[in-house]
C-alpha cells in the first residue's frame, strides 16, 4: 500500500512532539488532528484562561480585605465576579480534564491510535478558543463587561446595559465545543477499544470520561438553547422569560439548572477518574471495588440529572417539589460516597508513596469530602434557607470545584507530565508547593464557611465590620494560594526547557497502557495495536512481595 | 469485534462510528428544541385562553402546504440514498436537487407567512403585539423563535445537501461509500420531524 511508504519516510517511531506531517512549524500544531497535540493546545489555552480567572479571583479577595471600597467600585466588583465565574466554569473546570487529559490519554488508555473523529476534535478546540476570545472581548467592548453573575438570571440579564450578549454567545459556543467532545468520546469508547478490552477491562478514568461524555451530550443542549433564548429576548424584545412580557423568570432558572447541576458532574467525574487511576499506582495495590467505582460513575451521571431544583429552594416551589428534590439530592451523595470508601479501602494497608500526584489526590479526597458533605447540608431544606446566597455556598463549591476538580487537574498534570513531555519537573519543589497550595486553599475558603453561616451574603462587595476578621484571613490565604500556583507553573515551565530528560517508559510503575508505550508517545501511540488480556491495576508482583512478607 | 486499522489511523474508515456520531448529534438537536417545547407546554398550561385566541390568527392553509412540502422533501432525500446504493449517480443527484428546491419553497412560504404577520403589526416589540394579553405575547414570541430556529435549520440543511450534491458529482460519495449522504439524510429527517411537532402545536390546536 502506498501509505506505508509515506509512513516509513516519516519514521513510524518519531515522538508526537517531533513528528512532521503534512504541515510543519506552528501549522503542524494548529492544523494537527493528532489527539495528543490537540490535548496540548487545550492545555496551553486553558492555562491562560485559568491565569486570567485566578487574577480576577485574587482582585475580588483584595477588594474584600476591608469593608467599603478597597480597590474598586461596586460595579467593577459585579463585573469581576461575573467574569471570574464565567471563565472558571465555562473555560476551566467544565472543559478542563476531558479536553486536556481526556484528549491526550483516552485513546491511549483504550489502545487506540486516535479518537473516532479527529477533525471534529480539532473543530472543538477552535470553538473553545472562539468562545474564550468572545468572553474576553466582552470585557473590552464599550458598554462594560457583563455584571449578571455567571448564572445570567432573568430579568436582570435582559435589563442591564452591559455586554451580556457576547458573554451569552461565548457560553453558547463553548457549550457546542463541549457537546462535540462528548459525541467524539462516546463514539471512541464504543468503537475503538483494542482487541480484548471489554467494558470491565477499561481503566476507571475511561469509565468516568465515558459517563461525563454522556452528560455533556444530554445536558449541554438545554443550556445552549436557554442562553440563546435570553440573547434573542434581549436583541429582539421577544417575550419569553421577562415578566414584563408575561414570561416566567423561575422557568428560566429551571432550564438553567437542568444543565448547570449536571454540569457539576461534568466537572467532578473526570477528576474522580484521575483519582481512581493514581491511587493504586502510589499505594501499590489493586484498586478495591473496581466495578463499584465504574458503576457509581454511571449512577452519578443518572441521578445527577434529577436534582437541579435544589438551587431554587428559595425561588418559589411547591412543598412537594421541595421535598422530592431534597430527597434526590441526598441520594446522589451515595455513589460519590461509594467512590470515597473504595479509594480509602484501596489505601488501607497499601505501601503509600507520597509523590506529588499522590499528595494532590489525598488533598482531593479530603477537600472533596468537605465540599460534598456541606453539599448534603445545603440539600436539607431548613439549612438551605439559612445559607442560600451566603459565602457558605461559595466555600462549598470552591471545595468541590477547586479543592476537588482543580486539585484533580493538578494531580493529573504531575502524574502524566513526564509521559507527555519526556521531561521531569523538580519533585522536591513540587512537594513543597503542594503544601503551600493545600494550606493556601484551606485558609482562603474555610473562613467563608464560617462567615457564610453567620450571614455574610454572596456577591457583595461590602460587609459589616464584624466579618472583617474572616475576610482578612481569607485574603491572606489567597496570597499563599496564588504564590503556590505561580511556583507550580514555574516548576513545569522550567522543566519543559531545562528539566531532566525522561525516556523510561514507566516512571511511576503504572499498569495501564500509557505506561507501556514510548516516552513521549510516538505519533500514533502504538506501532501495533495491543491485545488486552488483563484487567487494569493488577499489582501482582507487589502482592506477592506482601504475601511473602506476611508469611514471614 | 475491533476495527482493523491500517497503519495510518486518520485514513481509517468506520461507517458504524460515523452513524453513531450522527445519531448522538441528532439527540442534542432534539434536546435543543426540547427546551423550547418545555417553554411552550408551560405557557400553554398557564395561559390556555390566550393561546387559543392567538393560534386562530395563524394561516392553517400555508401551514398544511408547508407540511406537505417538507414531507415530500424527506421522501426525495430518502430516494437519493436509495438511488446511490443502486449506482444510479445521476438520479441521486436529481433527487438531491429536488430536495433543495422543496426546502427553498418551504422558506419562500415562510417568508410570505412572516411577512403577512409583520404587515398586521404582529412582531416582537410591536405596539399591536404589546397591547395584547401576555399569553398572546408569549405565543407569538414562541412562534417566531421556534419557527425561526427551525427555518435556520432548514437553511443549514440546504447548505449541507448542496455539499453532498457536489460530493456526489465528484465521486466522493459513491455506491459503496455513502455514509455522508446518509448522515445528511438523517439530519434532514430530523428537521422534518421537528416541523411535524411544530405544525400541530401552533396551527392545529387552537
Ligand atoms: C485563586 C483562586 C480563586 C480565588 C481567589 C477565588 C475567589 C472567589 C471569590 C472571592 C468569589 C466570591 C464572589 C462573591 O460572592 O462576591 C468567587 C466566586 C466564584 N468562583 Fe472563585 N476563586 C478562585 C478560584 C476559582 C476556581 C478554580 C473556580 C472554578 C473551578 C472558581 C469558581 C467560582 C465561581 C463559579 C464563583 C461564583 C461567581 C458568582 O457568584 O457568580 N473560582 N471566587
Ligand atoms: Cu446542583
Amino acid at each position: 500500500m502506498s501509505n506505508e511508504n509515506i509512513l516509513s519516510n516519516n519514521g513510524n517511531d518519531v515522538s508526537y512532539l517531533e513528528y512532521k506531517g503534512k504541515h510543519t512549524g506552528i501549522l503542524g500544531w494548529l492544523l494537527s488532528t493528532d489527539h495528543k497535540r490537540i490535548g496540548l493546545l487545550y492545555l496551553i489555552s486553558l492555562s491562560i484562561f485559568l491565569i486570567v480567572g485566578v487574577t480576577f479571583g485574587f482582585l475580588m479577595r483584595l477588594e474584600l480585605l476591608t469593608p467599603g471600597r478597597t480597590i474598586m467600585d461596586p460595579q467593577t466588583y459585579n463585573s469581576i465576579f461575573t467574569l471570574h465565574g464565567v471563565i472558571m466554569i465555562f473555560l476551566f473546570v467544565v472543559p478542563g480534564l476531558p479536553a486536556v487529559f481526556g484528549n491526550f490519554f483516552l485513546p491511549i488508555l483504550i489502545g487506540a491510535r486516535d479518537v473516532a473523529f479527529p477533525r471534529l476534535n480539532l473543530l472543538s478546540w477552535y470553538l473553545y478558543v472562539v468562545g474564550g476570545l468572545l468572553a474576553i472581548l466582552s470585557i473590552l467592548l464599550p458598554g462594560g463587561p457583563a455584571d449578571t453573575g455567571w448564572t445570567f438570571y432573568i430579568p436582570y440579564s435582559v435589563r442591564t446595559n452591559t455586554n451580556v450578549i457576547p458573554a451569552l454567545f461565548a457560553a453558547f459556543i463553548l457549550g457546542f465545543s463541549s457537546i462535540l467532545t462528548g459525541v467524539n468520546f462516546v463514539t471512541t469508547v464504543h468503537r475503538l477499544r483494542a482487541p480484548g478490552m471489554d467494558w470491565f477491562k477499561m481503566p476507571l478514568s475511561v469509565w468516568s470520561l465515558y459517563a461525563t461524555a454522556w452528560v455533556q451530550i444530554l445536558a449541554t443542549p438545554i443550556i445552549g438553547i436557554t442562553l440563546l433564548l435570553v440573547a434573542i429576548e434581549r436583541v429582539f424584545g421577544v417575550g419569553l422569560f421577562d415578566p414584563a412580557l408575561g414570561g416566567d423568570p423561575v422557568l428560566y432558572q429551571h432550564l438553567f439548572w437542568i444543565y448547570s447541576h449536571p454540569a457539576v458532574y461534568i466537572m467532578i467525574l473526570p477528576a474522580m477518574g484521575v483519582v481512581s487511576e493514581i491511587i493504586p499506582v502510589f499505594a501499590h495495590r489493586t484498586i478495591f471495588g473496581y466495578k463499584f467505582i465504574a458503576m457509581s460513575s454511571i449512577a452519578i451521571a443518572l441521578f445527577g440529572s434529577l436534582v437541579w431544583a435544589h438551587h431554587m429552594f428559595t425561588a418559589g416551589m411547591s412543598d412537594t417539589g421541595q421535598l422530592i428534590f431534597s430527597l434526590l439530592t441526598m441520594i446522589v451523595a451515595i455513589p460519590s460516597a461509594i467512590k470515597v470508601f473504595n479509594w480509602v479501602a484501596t489505601l488501607y494497608k497499601g505501601s503509600i508513596d507520597l509523590q506529588p500526584p499522590m499528595l494532590y489526590v489525598l488533598a482531593f479526597i479530603f477537600q472533596f469530602s468537605i465540599g460534598g458533605l456541606t453539599g448534603i447540608m445545603q440539600g436539607v431544606l431548613s439549612v438551605d434557607i439559612q445559607v442560600h446566597d451566603t459565602s457558605f455556598i461559595v466555600a462549598h463549591f470552591h471545595y468541590v470545584m477547586f479543592g476537588g476538580t482543580g486539585f484533580g487537574f493538578f494531580a493529573a498534570l504531575h502524574y502524566w507530565f513526564p509521559k507527555m513531555f519526556g521531561k521531569m519537573y523538580n519533585v522536591k519543589l513540587a512537594k513543597r508547593v503542594f503544601w503551600a497550595m493545600f494550606v493556601g486553599f484551606n485558609t482562603l475558603y474555610f473562613p467563608m464557611f464560617i462567615m457564610g453561616w453567620l450571614g455574610m451574603p454572596r456577591r457583595y462587595y461590602d460587609y459589616l465590620p464584624e466579618y472583617q476578621i474572616y475576610h482578612v484571613i481569607s485574603t491572606i490565604g489567597s496570597w499563599i494560594l496564588v504564590s503556590a500556583l505561580f511556583l507550580m507553573f514555574g516548576n513545569f515551565i522550567y522543566a519543559l526547557f531545562k528539566g531532566a530528560k525522561v525516556t523510561e517508559k514507566n516512571v511511576w510503575g503504572g499498569e495501564t497502557l500509557e505506561w507501556q508505550i514510548a516516552t513521549p508517545p510516538i505519533h500514533e501511540n502504538f506501532i501495533d495495536i495491543p491485545v488486552v488480556t488483563e484487567s487494569p491495576y493488577q499489582y501482582k508482583d507487589n502482592e506477592l512481595v506482601l504475601q511473602t512478607q506476611e508469611a514471614k | 469485534m475491533s476495527v482493523q486499522h491500517t497503519a495510518a489511523a486518520h485514513i481509517h474508515r468506520d461507517d458504524v462510528a460515523s452513524r453513531m456520531g450522527m445519531w448522538l448529534f441528532l439527540f442534542t438537536e432534539l434536546l435543543l428544541f426540547g427546551g423550547m417545547f418545555i417553554l411552550y407546554s408551560v405557557y400553554r398550561f398557564t395561559h390556555p385562553e390566550d393561546f387559543h385566541l392567538a393560534a386562530k390568527e395563524l394561516n392553517t392553509v400555508i401551514g398544511t402546504f408547508n407540511t406537505a412540502i417538507l414531507l415530500t422533501s424527506s421522501l426525495t432525500m430518502a430516494l437519493s440514498i436509495a438511488a446511490i446504493q443502486r449506482k444510479q449517480k445521476t438520479l441521486s443527484i436529481i433527487f438531491q436537487l429536488l430536495t433543495i428546491v422543496l426546502a427553498l419553497g418551504f422558506m419562500v412560504n415562510k417568508y410570505f407567512e412572516w411577512g403577512a404577520k409583520f404587515h398586521h403589526g404582529i412582531y416582537p416589540g410591536s405596539e399591536t403585539l404589546l397591547s395584547k394579553p401576555s399569553g398572546e405575547i408569549l405565543f407569538f414570541g414562541l412562534y417566531y423563535v421556534m419557527t425561526g430556529l427551525h427555518g435556520l435549520h432548514v437553511i443549514i440543511g440546504v447548505v449541507i445537501i448542496a455539499f453532498m450534491t457536489v460530493f456526489t458529482m465528484r465521486d466522493v460519495i459513491t455506491h459503496d461509500n455513502y455514509v455522508k449522504l446518509e448522515s445528511a439524510g438523517l439530519y434532514w429527517h430530523l428537521v422534518d420531524i421537528i416541523w411535524i411537532f411544530l405544525f400541530p402545536l401552533f396551527y392545529l390546536i387552537t
